[in-house]
């Protein structure tokens, strides 16, 4: 009895190692073989969230079975990397911006304002100062 | 033992993950190419210390990972700030 849960738990921890393995291997064969900036900045994500995710997961399940010791170390480094992916894809995309896309290709941003990266901040009124 | 296999696999694809994001951070050819780069060979570094940790079978890797994923994403934070806007603290 005691066997079949040892075997269960090597199972679920191999289960999550691979598949983060296997996110990180689709995540960087993307990042070879996209043709785009932007199509590119789209492959690792898979990276960051699942594949890391994955592992994590896996090192948690693997400490709390075998090693007998719960932690959230794990869990927090997750959080961190769900929190700073969007800012730093958001980055990246206005540094390619900046880099190779003009003012002219894009169309009226739709707002009483123009596009941050391109147009002057828009002056005070009377009122706001 | 089939954890070994499991973490072998896992050892190999991150590996490979950060074979390709040499081989992107070399080639370019956008400066976007290098940074998202040089942020994904850090994701990639973090699971290769969780899974060293696995291997070892100690905990004393989470702190270093937790570091190295904080010094990531503030060096992508400031390597885009430069190429944007030629300053980092304006």
């Amino acid at each position: 009895m005691d066997q079949d849960l040892s075997l269960l738990a090597e199972l679920l921890v191999a289960f999550f190692l691979v598949v983060g393995g296997f996110f990180a291997l689709v995540g960087s064969i993307g990042l070879i073989r996209l043709k785009d900036t932007l199509q590119r900045l789209h492959a690792p994500t898979k990276a960051s969230t699942v594949g890391v995710g994955g592992a994590l997961i896996g090192s948690m399940l693997y400490f709390l079975f075998f090693e007998d010791q719960l932690s959230f170390h794990e869990l927090l480094i997750t959080l961190f990397l769900f929190l700073t992916a969007p800012i730093t894809a958001n980055f990246i995309a206005k540094t390619y911006m900046q880099d190779k896309i003009r003012r002219k290709d894009l169309p009226e941003s739709g707002r009483d304002y123009g596009w941050a990266l391109y147009d002057h901040p828009p002056e005070m009124t009377e009122e706001e100062k | 033992m089939i954890v070994t296999y499991a973490l072998i696999f896992a050892f190999a694809c991150f590996g490979f993950g950060l074979l390709s994001t040499m081989w992107r951070m070399l080639v370019g050819p956008t400066q976007a190419d290098r940074i998202l780069a040089l942020d994904t060979m850090v994701i990639n570094f973090i699971a290769l210390i969780v899974l060293y940790g696995i291997s070892q079978g100690t905990a004393l890797y989470f702190e270093a990972s937790m570091l190295i994923a904080m010094v990531g994403f503030v060096s992508t934070v400031a390597l885009c700030r430069f190429v944007l806007r030629g300053d980092i603290i304006e």
